[in-house]
């Protein structure tokens, strides 16, 4: 994961390490940190394809307003991922257009 | 959807300006449920790691992440009279009949009904137009902080800057210290917004500042490759020739815009002002906005430092507890007071000129109610 070893001020205290999958490959991240800091740790910076333009989104404000960030986590699509929380054995994909809301949960 | 929930103070938002807007509301004796959307409380001072300017009262010399703990454990006094929801955004205010709806994570609905309000919803970064500003790699300042500051997480390999005010400056300090590469600043005016302090660190360390230039666009086919920036003249318009930067990362340091969305959704009288960095809410000495009920705090009030934010949050605190009849009457006076006092500190430099002129703009005396 691509974190910082070594800060002059900061000494970061991360939670329990976890498992968890992006389009299918597993990955790891700390738990009940946000999923898009788990996927930026991990190297992926595109989290959707627009549904008309088909452009790449990902990261951006990262406190849940902008919706750049919008993912498919556990089957339901458009979840905010700067700001929902990793947990174990969750299954994350890219978003492709404006995903297909479950109608049986 | 559950039943309706009832509270004395609803505080929406955790920074700086809703946590001390709490703290003071409790100490006065309310009872408050203290929102916010993030998943920890502290707003934007849990990813400054810069000390502090400003003035004693307001603990100048302390860093950021360091005055959120400190209002943390304060807050921790107050376990049996203040309740927080963390990851919990207010989606909307009622106007009708006064119902704030609020949504815990993805789904989580519930409606509160309070009978005060304090909008300390702080704010949100601005973006520039330019082709490809949509490319993964272009981040808002506080994002970047947020990535590295939080959660330890490298933003990039190489970053463009983009504004030399105070976040431009500071961030690219802190993305230094986190063993990052700034590739350049870009700052269309003619000199540094910042303090000059922040900008000489970066000079020191080579960094170049690309004074009256702006980008032109942003590089890359799928994600940040690079950016185009150009010299601009007098009237903002590009000149000269184009520079081409390498960087993973464009981080976009222009500005702030106070978050107003409840605010106008509840029938606040509302001014632009240009000074304060958007709309905010008419209020009076005590932050209570044209509506009866609602206070207002912080960024969400006008864009400025966190310091003055933690003043307002507190002026707002009083005021709320005085609406409900909690605390003496020269108890209000004396700390509306103090707080002005330490306020009137804060805003005596050159920047505080700007801030009194736009509060001016949108500041009564009194409420004819």
């Amino acid at each position: 994961m691509d974190l910082i070893e070594k800060h002059p001020i900061l000494e970061f205290k991360h939670s329990k390490k976890v498992k968890f999958s992006f389009d299918g490959i597993e990955m790891e991240g700390y738990e009940g940190e946000p999923i898009a800091a788990a996927l930026h740790a991990n190297g992926v910076r595109i989290y959707r394809i627009t549904p008309a333009k088909e452009q790449t989104r990902g990261f951006f404000c990262a406190i849940g307003k902008c919706s750049s960030c919008f993912m498919v986590v556990d089957g339901v699509p458009n979840v905010r991922t700067c700001v929902t929380p990793l947990k174990t054995g969750m299954r994350v994909e890219t978003q492709l257009g404006k995903g297909v809301i479950p109608m049986d949960a | 959807m559950k039943g309706l929930r009832q509270t004395e103070v609803l505080v929406i938002g955790g920074g700086p300006a809703g946590l001390s807007a709490t703290l003071e509301a409790a100490s006065l004796g309310c009872h408050v449920t203290l929102v916010d959307s993030d998943l920890a409380l502290g707003g934007q001072l849990i990813k400054q790691t810069h000390k502090f300017f400003g003035s004693k009262d307001e603990r100048a010399g302390t860093r950021g992440f360091k005055i959120s703990e400190i209002l943390l454990e304060e807050l921790n006094s107050y376990k049996g009279t203040v309740e927080v929801h963390t990851n919990c955004t207010a989606t909307g205010f009622y106007k009708e009949d006064g119902v704030v709806s609020c949504v815990i994570g993805e789904d989580e609905y519930f409606r509160i009904k309070p009978e005060k309000i304090v909008m300390a919803t702080g704010a949100q970064e601005r973006l520039l137009p330019f082709p490809n500003n949509h490319l993964p790699g272009v981040y808002g300042a506080g994002a970047v902080q947020t990535l590295m500051n939080v959660y330890g997480v490298v933003p990039g390999k190489k970053v463009l800057m983009v504004g030399a005010g105070n976040i431009g400056l500071i961030v690219s300090y802190q993305l230094m210290q986190a063993g990052v590469e700034i590739a350049g600043i870009v700052e269309a005016m003619d000199k540094v917004g910042g303090y000059w302090v922040h900008a000489a660190k970066i000079r020191r360390l080579g960094v170049p500042i690309y004074l009256r230039h702006t980008i032109r666009e942003a590089l890359g086919d799928k994600i940040v490759e690079g950016a185009v920036i150009q010299e601009i003249d007098d009237r903002f318009q590009p000149t000269g020739k184009e520079i081409k930067i390498d960087a993973d990362v464009i981080c976009m340091a222009v500005g702030l815009t106070p978050t107003c969305e409840l605010l106008w959704q509840a029938g606040c009288e509302m001014v632009f002002v240009p000074q304060l960095c958007g709309h905010v809410a008419q209020r009076d000495l005590f932050m209570r906005t044209s509506h009866k009920d609602i206070w207002v705090a912080g960024d969400a009030s006008g864009i400025e430092e966190a310091s003055a934010a933690m003043v307002e949050g507190r002026i707002a605190g009083v005021g709320v507890a005085k609406a409900l009849g909690h605390g003496e009457a020269s108890e209000h006076s004396g700390r509306l007071e103090e707080f002005k006092r330490r306020l009137a500190d804060l805003r005596g430099g050159e920047v505080g000129q700007k801030i009194c002129q736009g509060i001016s703009c949108c500041t009564v005396n009194e409420w004819g109610v």
